[in-house]
């Protein structure tokens, strides 16, 4: 029989992922111990440490390239510059999730039985500050990030793709208001959810019988020199893809997006936009850079024409959304779509440029929805578009702010989100697929109106009496806001640092 | 020569100036506006220095200075202005103070803020320059964009009419063309080398695929023919020359939109020389159909800024046809029609504006014997229309006789259409004229107390230089054409072109 021979650990590398799950754990264990009062600025804290402590982990690793456990862990440039932009976006997100003043009792709901609004809701909301479950949940989603982007063989992808995920489920349904809104689309990402977790096994499975192992560099040289038939190949493939497609959200496997943005609550939302789609496209990256890049003239030509789909998608969709968030969710799906003309390009200005991406609108997501959790009335968030008409008279500051975050997404200069487009249809014109840049470049004219909508709305027209008082933000908002503005604005006139460390860091191990 | 870096603080002495009058409270209107002012007349003043070190005779791109942005994408803050871009800034330093001194009073009746309008102008100044003095297409491309945002502003906010739809309708139109024009940058980009620097684009411009070319050429040439604009792009235009306060209008036809035709000259001939000599015979037919397409809908137009905004685009046809003609003349020619249309529709537009300001309506039915209330500004929107059909005298006739005898000699059959132009515009300007100016008293004039105001002596120090600018350019263009020459001589060479043989049509007589 053959000896056993225990995988060698490499702890250093893992350290980032280990701080992260501890801490979850630790903040499980602090929810039954520490009493409700102080409660919510202890788990924050926790939280805020540890994702600072894990970012620290991750720069004192940085120029690591080594595979561990294994070949169950690869860190590498990719990893860590994925990681170090997931946990700082998460840190970011967290203050927002942490904001308990813009709201009495928070955005989450603390005891679902208490109807909201109610006599007895007040006494709970101003007793105790919301719920704090939600601290462990992301600090075990970011956790189950960190693994996504570092996982060299597709079970540890799944594991990790299920860690973020499930938590995910439960903190969309965690809203305070519309507490059914909140439910269904928790249940509706759930269902969704599992389907595409479910093809995403498959997937593996089949890759399994193709290449006679999981891990990626087995993948890829079975890829150059296959033993098994093609079918396993391109039926392993697209099962595995549709997984990954679905947690990137492009069409046509985006429909959970738009309920989902608006039934979470919006810190939640904001973590998703922002994060995810970091997890969800580092992931994909790899797979395809690492594992299936010897096959690249058969995925190019359909991965391209889903990126085109999920462009028109979007930016149609969003033309004809009455709802902020839900147009927010219709952009969201369009900004993935040209984050996948940067992955098609395929070489190393690719996966620089989309790593670029994702941080520059990580950063202008947030922005955007922190500015939509401080527009409210008495029911709440308005985030109807009607809403919104001449709130640049009432609150010029917020509509300023939101204005330049929907330029930003609109690509004009001097934000973030040209050069961020600039960098993704550069990458992918000099990797031959102009046709991605040219429809790209389409879907922004159309997607260019929606946004000028709101901002007609914001400043031309005049304020209805319906139009809802802005509330001031609290401390941990304003941060986020002034974060999420400042890096907008920053990577749209400087971008060379971030540039620069994404190029450096554009180099998978295999 | 020089070593101060002109271009650089001139782009950004104007974004300084809106930065602090948007910091000056709504209740110091006055200040604002002064500050505006002053602001303006000490970038007129640094352009008069930079004119006058400008070496006639020295090399074509001059005051160059560059500074490292994104390295990894080989982007610089490049300036460097040639004599066509020098003329071009010129321009704009001098329209600028007068507009603002034009729009001293237009935010006051209204909810708006007047420090945020002589801000967004200055925001505006400061794009525009940047633009011209840009010598890098990242940069250009940039500035192109960024434009866009102060003028959105000014119309959507501080119009009147169908603002909001003008407003947006201008935005989408320009930045569609800007994403054409995009992916071209991009494109070219990828081909050219990695660099964004156009001195080294212009020399690697014979060595692109012919194709490839002729594609980037009708990125760029998109984007340029619709911020112009020409013919079949031009729809947005009237909306928001009629929706724009009337010194925005002024600056929006005046300034913003010679960046088309600037763009056309500056990166279309230069970079890409084939693809122009391919795509110049649909170039020119476009720019014909603009000149008589454009002149017929201005002689129907009842309201006035509307009616100014066409006359422009029809004028736009001249700049086209006298850019694709490829001789000198044309070409000089055309730059000079640049800034002397800058003068002439500006002027047009300035003292449309003072008519709708007194009559609260820019319908021509509204108007009708004003000149018996207002005989000196009936006087000076006689001039202003008389300088815009290119009376000879007047500047405009310098540039548009340059323009037809330089295609003329390459093109007859368009120089011959065109010149119908000249007859259509004598009926556009003339009979706006007379049903405003002219004729019977209308008796709803009278009830109008602002009517009976003549010309003020702000509005005189407003017209004056306006009016002096047309005259003496229309005498004695020389020290312009001098410094234009150079740069349309390069800008041909570039294109690979030559003049034809001089004929019995004198060669050399103007422009030297």
């Amino acid at each position: 029989m053959e000896q056993l021979e225990l995988p060698s650990i490499d702890y250093a590398a893992l350290l980032p992922m280990l701080i992260l799950f501890g801490a979850a754990c630790v903040g499980v264990i602090l929810e039954i111990v520490v009493p409700r009062k102080v409660r919510n600025g202890i788990q924050l804290g926790l939280s805020l440490l540890a994702v600072v402590a894990a970012l620290v982990a991750v720069v004192v690793e940085r120029g690591t390239r080594t595979i561990t456990i294994g070949g169950a862990v690869a860190v590498d440039g990719p990893t860590l510059f994925l990681q170090g932009s997931i946990l700082v976006l998460g840190g970011v997100s967290l203050l927002l999730i942490g904001e308990r003043t813009v709201e009495k009792g928070g955005a989450f709901v603390s005891q679902a039985a208490i109807t909201v609004g109610s006599k007895k809701d007040m006494e709970q909301a101003s007793g105790q500050p919301g719920s704090t479950e939600v601290y462990p949940l992301t600090t075990f989603a970011l956790g189950g990030m960190l693994l996504f982007v570092a996982a060299n063989d597709l079970l540890t992808m799944f594991v990790a793709l299920e860690v973020f995920s499930l938590p995910l489920y439960l903190l969309c349904a965690l809203a305070r208001r519309r507490r059914l809104l909140s439910q269904e689309a928790a249940l509706k990402y759930f269902l969704l959810g599992s389907y595409a977790s479910a093809f995403f096994l498959f997937g593996v499975a089949f890759i399994y019988g193709f290449a006679g192992g999981i891990q990626l560099d087995k993948v890829h040289a079975a890829v150059a020199n296959p033993t098994q038939s093609q079918v396993l190949l391109y039926a392993g493939f697209g099962l595995l893809a549709i997984g990954l497609l679905f947690k990137a959200a492009l069409a046509p496997f985006h429909v959970w997006t738009p309920d989902v943005y608006q039934g979470a609550p919006t810190p939640v939302t904001a973590f998703m936009a922002a994060c995810t789609k970091v997890a969800a496209f580092g992931a994909l990256l790899r797979v395809l850079y690492v594992a299936f890049e010897g096959v690249r003239w058969d995925f190019q030509p359909v991965l391209g024409t889903i990126a085109v789909l999920t462009m028109f998608v979007g930016a149609v969709l969003a033309v004809t959304q009455t709802d902020l968030k839900r147009l927010l969710a219709y952009s969201s799906i369009a900004n993935a779509g040209y984050l996948m003309v940067g992955v098609l390009a395929l070489n190393d200005e690719g996966l620089s440029s989309t790593m670029f991406y994702l941080v520059a609108y990580g950063f202008s997501v947030l922005a955007a929805f922190a500015i939509l959790s401080l527009v409210r009335d008495a029911d709440g968030e308005a985030t109807h578009l009607s809403r919104w008409a001449g709130i640049g008279r009432k609150s010029p500051l917020l509509a300023a702010t939101f204005t330049f975050v929907l330029l930003a997404f609109a690509g004009i200069p001097l934000t973030s989100g040209f050069t961020s487009k600039f960098a993704v249809f550069g990458a992918a014109v000099e990797g031959g697929q102009t046709w991605l840049v040219i429809f790209g470049v389409i879907t922004s004219m159309l997607l260019a109106f929606p946004y000028l909508r709101v901002v007609v709305l914001m400043w031309l027209s005049e304020p209805g009496e319906s139009t809802p008082a802005v509330s001031i933000p609290g401390f941990l908002t304003s941060a986020v806001l002034g974060i999420g503005v400042l890096v907008t604005l920053g990577l749209g006139v400087a971008p060379s640092p971030l540039i620069d460390l994404t190029r450096q860091a554009a180099d998978f191990v295999r | 020569m020089s070593d101060f870096p002109f271009l650089s603080i001139l782009t950004l002495l104007p974004l300084v100036g809106a930065a602090v009058v948007a910091f000056i409270p709504r209740s110091k209107a006055e200040l604002a506006k002064l500050v505006a002012l002053v602001w303006s007349l000490v970038v007129l003043a640094l352009s008069i220095f930079m004119w006058a070190a400008f070496a006639v005779d020295g090399d074509r791109f001059q005051f160059h200075e560059s500074y490292p942005w994104i390295p990894a994408w080989g982007a610089n803050f490049t300036f460097a202005a040639d004599g066509i871009a020098l003329v071009m800034l010129m321009l704009i330093a001098i329209l600028f103070p007068v507009v603002i001194l034009a729009s001293w009073h237009d935010v006051d009746q209204s909810k708006r803020s007047a420090p945020a309008y002589f801000a967004l102008l200055l925001t505006f100044e400061f794009t525009m320059i940047g633009v011209f003095a840009a010598a890098d297409v990242f940069l250009f491309y940039v500035f192109f964009e960024v434009m866009l945002i102060p003028m959105y502003f000014i119309i959507g906010s501080f119009g009147s009419g169908q603002k909001q739809y003008a407003a947006v309708k201008f935005f989408l139109y320009s930045l569609v063309g800007g994403l054409f024009m995009l992916a071209a940058v991009i494109g070219l980009w990828v081909v050219g080398g990695r660099t964004f620097d156009f001195a080294e684009l212009a020399q690697g411009a014979g060595s692109l695929d012919t194709n490839t070319a002729r594609w980037l050429f009708l990125g760029f040439f998109v984007a340029f023919a619709i911020k112009a604009p020409f013919f079949p792009f031009h729809t947005w235009l009237p909306d928001s020359g009629g929706a724009a306060p009337a010194g925005a209008a002024a600056l929006l036809v005046g300034v913003m939109d010679k960046v088309g035709t600037f763009g056309i000259l500056r990166y279309c001939l230069s970079l890409f020389p084939e693809a122009s000599r391919w795509f110049a015979p649909a170039a020119l037919t476009l720019a014909v159909i603009g000149i008589i397409y454009a002149a017929l809908l201005a002689v129907g137009q009842n309201d006035l800024k509307r009616l100014v905004s066409y006359t422009s685009i029809a004028h736009f046809g001249f700049i086209g046809i006298g850019i694709f003609a490829f001789t000198t003349q044309a070409g000089t020619g055309a730059v000079l029609y640049m800034v002397n249309h800058g003068l002439a529709t500006g002027l047009l537009f300035i003292v449309v504006g003072m008519f709708v300001a007194r009559r609260g309506s820019a319908l021509v039915s509204d108007f009708g014997g004003a000149g018996k209330l207002v005989p000196v500004l009936a006087g000076v929107l006689f001039f202003a229309g008389l300088a815009s059909l290119a009376l000879p005298g007047t500047a405009p006739f310098v540039s548009e006789f340059l323009v037809l005898i330089g295609t003329f000699s390459t093109h007859k059959g368009f120089a011959v259409v065109a010149t119908l132009g000249i007859i259509l515009a004598a009926a556009y300007v003339l009979w706006m004229i007379q049903r405003t100016t002219q004729g019977t008293l209308n008796p709803a004039l009278t009830e109008v107390p602002a009517m009976s105001k003549d010309i003020t002596l702000r509005e005189k120090v407003v017209v004056a230089p306006l009016i002096a600018l047309l005259l003496v350019l229309g005498f004695y263009p020389k020290p312009v054409t001098d410094v234009i020459n150079p740069a349309v001589q390069a800008t041909l060479q570039d294109v690979g072109t030559t003049d034809p043989a001089p004929t019995a049509v004198a060669d050399g007589k103007v422009g030297g």
